[in-house]
């Protein structure tokens, strides 16, 4: 244990928490959006499958990062119009229809690796950049400032967000749609195009973040998320729905998958019971979830359609 | 001048839902500077119309000129463009954005694309000033009172300059206090030359405050009025379509024993606070005990402790009958005599899926009569609820009518149905005509009347202050959980009772020295 506690280790072990924390980031910020707006999109997981499946292969064929990244959030925007057409415009329920994306991801994003890759082949990750002045303050520069780009976005996506959902007109559209959209239709906010919106921008994010999760691995194989997408919209929950909690859950989360990672490069937690370890990020999100997520109110219109009678 | 100048003109307008002619042909004029009164039944029609003016619906037939320009109304944005406003039946407001972020929805912001919310703070003061429309801009809608809201709606329509103005039955939820003080404020708009279109169905309101009356019956105009040639039982006559009777007649009976005793009883509220705050009241055998109040004042805290639905804290008593009761579940109460007609009809009184003979056996389909060996004996049920639509006059198709497909009206009759025939020796009443037509209203009110007569204790929960100082023999007021007065029938007038439901209890007698 003792290993563990030593400045050097502390500071990877900050760095590859934030460097995990990324995608969980990406993903909630983009369903905060789309809860606010009373869209929940189980499908995030799906989501970031498929932009995650295509972001790699656009890597593997080109080369090319930055289209990599640019695939994966179209790939997102192109889910997100499937979604919003279902669950928007077809008025379908949300809960069924989210866990369908999910499946139809997972499937596909599945076959597609199997027929046009096969056997996982890595591929370049993200490099890391750093920036001037800030990555040189000791420690801190390199935990915080040694990062690659998306990550900084992400990070820079948790004020933008804040921004538009708090001061925005659009924000404004979005928080009423999600709480009270008969109020909104009747001063001719458009509900429909506010939560489609809302759905493309969540989605995007969804897309930016399997993009992320696979340039950073630098490897694709089939269920490559293992469910991350569903604990980010656990930690829109554990974030009350608003982008500085959601950050709060997904460095949380980052910060416990590193540890356990670290733990068990030390050795402080032996081979057998590496599975268990594996488990406590998902254990503490319960936790959290069963502590804190009482206390807040959801989004009231959330999960429902609206129809005007 | 303007005041024989139309603002509207809405001529041959008629909208066909499936099954149901809503609007069948039917014109409106409303003049600048007038209270245009639309009245009518639920059903009539009333909502439709202002509904295909504000753009919410789509007429299939007719024209509507504004300002002597003919106009289509496509969806709400076209009609505020148009300088139409509209306070909705139910506030169209979202609790949790601040009065200034619910004002400024919809509108386009001169700092795009973030809100000017100083500049919205700024004109909802001026606003509220020049109209004496009190209320800070920088609250949370869900922190005001039910009276704030309404002026919250009534600003935003002002903020958008709304020249043309409907208000959807605006006084459902205030006491009669705040219904004079709207009207007030109301009354200033039409002199200050607006157009008002006033949607109602109390007869007391339209009387006071419309300049003119346009009545509808099943989606027809079937008149035209002013209050000065009217009276409120000529309205009520036009709105039903036969003669109705306002204030139900009551025969005179000697007391009888307390069939319903309340002592000390505290209840806690949905929030753990005190709902109902040691209130002690009898209810004797041939009376209506009516408890009038402004909505949340306890009223509902009460009627859930009595129907045994809701936990009452150590000290309280209910009795039965002279039985003690309080540890009893609802249904030992309902076998010691107890009747229940619930407020949320729909959540508490039927089961909206269930057929209307189901719904009329949902008390005693366990009972000898109507199970044998474990099955539902179907033809004593049948047997039973035809014999029940037939005497309480529900309209339906038949006994096998899914409940939710009926009015508010009949669903209502149907539970009255159900509880009456139990012969119940205590009845608990909670509004029970709120959403009514007023013929079923008035059907209501006789059959109440019908159980005093033959002795059961009866309570009346009611905010139609109308409802409660026709029928009841003593009225109790509630307010902020306690009964602040019981007043006897005969001293009870509009105004005392009103000023009690605002919390003003009487001044103490002047004494001169």
């Amino acid at each position: 244990m003792g290993d563990f506690f030593t400045l050097s280790v502390l500071v990877a072990t900050a760095a590859s928490a934030i460097r995990l924390a990324t995608p969980y980031l990406l993903a909630s910020l983009g369903e905060t959006i789309g809860q606010r707006s009373g869209v929940l999109n189980l499908g995030v997981d799906g989501v970031m499958l498929l932009s995650a499946f295509f972001s790699y292969w656009t890597v593997l064929e080109t080369g090319n990062l930055w289209l990599a990244v640019l695939v994966g959030l179209v790939t997102g925007l192109a889910v997100g119009v499937l979604y919003g057409v279902i669950t928007v415009r077809l008025s379908a329920t949300q809960g069924i229809s989210g866990i369908g994306i999910f499946i139809f991801g997972l499937g596909l994003s599945d076959l597609l690796f199997r027929r046009q890759v096969g056997t996982p082949k890595p591929v370049r990750r993200l490099p890391n950049v750093d920036i001037p002045v800030l990555s040189d303050i000791p420690y801190l520069g390199e935990a915080l400032f040694q990062r690659n780009l998306l990550t900084y976005l992400a990070f820079l996506l948790v004020p933008a967000t804040a921004l538009l959902l708090s001061r925005t007109t659009f924000g404004l559209n979005i928080r009423s749609v999600g709480e009270n959209p008969q109020a909104a239709d009747s001063l001719g906010v458009s509900v429909e195009r506010t939560r489609f919106i809302a759905i493309l921008m969540g989605n995007s994010m969804a897309g930016l973040a399997g993009a992320a999760l696979v340039l950073q691995l630098g490897i694709f194989q089939p269920n490559l998320t293992q469910g991350l997408g569903f604990i980010a919209v656990a930690l829109v929950y554990f974030g009350a729905w608003r982008p500085v909690g959601v950050m709060g859950g997904a460095l949380l989360y980052g910060l416990v998958n590193a540890t356990v990672l670290q733990w068990k490069a030390l050795g402080i937690i032996p081979v057998s019971g590496s599975d268990l370890a594996n488990m406590a990020p998902a254990v503490l999100t319960i936790l959290a979830l069963i502590v804190l997520a009482r206390r807040v109110h959801a989004p009231a219109a959330l999960t429902r359609p609206f129809t005007r009678h | 001048m303007g005041s024989d100048e139309n603002i509207l003109e809405m001529r041959g307008i008629t909208k066909v839902f499936p099954g149901v002619v809503a609007n069948d042909n039917v014109d409106l004029d409303v003049r600048y500077g007038e209270v245009h009164t639309l009245l009518g039944e639920n059903g009539a029609g009333k909502s439709t119309l202002v509904k295909i003016l504000f753009g919410l619906y789509k007429a299939d037939e007719g024209s509507i000129l504004l300002r002597g320009q003919p106009i289509a109304v496509g969806s709400p944005s076209e009609a505020i463009a148009s300088r139409i406003g509209m306070i909705h039946q139910h506030f169209m407001l979202v609790p949790t954005l601040t009065v200034a972020e619910n004002v400024a929805l919809g509108m386009t912001s001169s700092r795009r694309p973030f809100t000017d919310l100083d500049a919205v703070s700024r004109r909802v003061s001026e606003i509220s000033e020049e109209h004496g429309l009190a209320v800070d801009p920088s609250v949370e809608v869900r922190r005001l009172a039910v009276g704030e809201r309404q002026r919250v709606e009534i600003i935003k329509a002002l903020y958008r300059d709304a020249e043309l103005l409907v208000l959807d039955e605006p006084t459902a939820v205030l006491t009669p206090g705040e219904v004079d003080d709207l009207f007030v404020i109301l009354r200033r708009m039409a002199d200050a030359g607006r157009g008002l279109i006033f949607i109602s169905h109390k007869l007391r309101e339209v009387m006071s405050l419309s300049d003119r009356i346009t009545v509808l019956r099943n989606g027809r105009v079937v008149g035209g009025t002013t209050p000065a040639q009217t009276s409120r039982e000529e309205l009520a006559q036009m709105m039903v379509g036969r003669t109705v009777r306002l204030t139900p007649e009551k025969p005179v009976l000697d007391d009888g024993p307390a069939l319903l005793s309340v002592e000390n009883l505290t209840v806690h509220g949905d929030r753990e606070t005190v709902a109902v705050d040691d209130i002690s009241f009898d209810v004797r055998s041939g009376e209506i005990f009516g408890i009038a109040g402004v909505s949340g004042n306890g009223q509902r805290e009460l009627a859930e402790a009595i129907a045994g639905l809701r936990g009452v804290e150590p000290g309280s008593s209910i009795r039965l009958d002279g039985v003690d009761a309080t540890g009893d579940d609802t249904r030992a109460r309902r076998d010691r005599g107890l009747g229940f007609i619930p407020e949320e009809r729909m959540r508490d009184g039927a089961i909206a899926e269930f057929t209307v003979s189901e719904n009329l056996v949902l008390v005693d389909y366990g009972s000898d009569e109507f199970t044998s060996r474990g099955m539902l004996a179907f033809g004593a049920i049948g047997q039973h609820s035809r014999r029940l639509v037939d005497e309480f006059a529900v309209k339906t198709p038949g006994i096998d009518t899914p409940t939710s497909s009926l009015s508010g009206g009949n669903i209502q009759k149907v539970i009255l149905a159900r509880e009456l025939s139990a012969s119940p020796t205590v009845l608990l009443a909670c509004q029970p005509t709120r959403g009514v037509d007023i013929g079923a209203a008035e059907y209501i009110h006789t059959r109440l009347i019908e159980q005093r007569s033959i002795g059961t204790a009866t309570i009346l929960i009611s905010e139609d202050l109308d409802e409660v100082l026709g029928l009841a023999d003593r009225i109790a007021v509630m307010y902020e959980g306690e009964i602040v007065a019981i007043v006897p029938a005969e001293e009870a007038t509009r105004d005392k009772v009103g000023l009690l439901m605002a919390g003003v209890v009487d001044p103490a007698p002047q004494t001169n020295s």
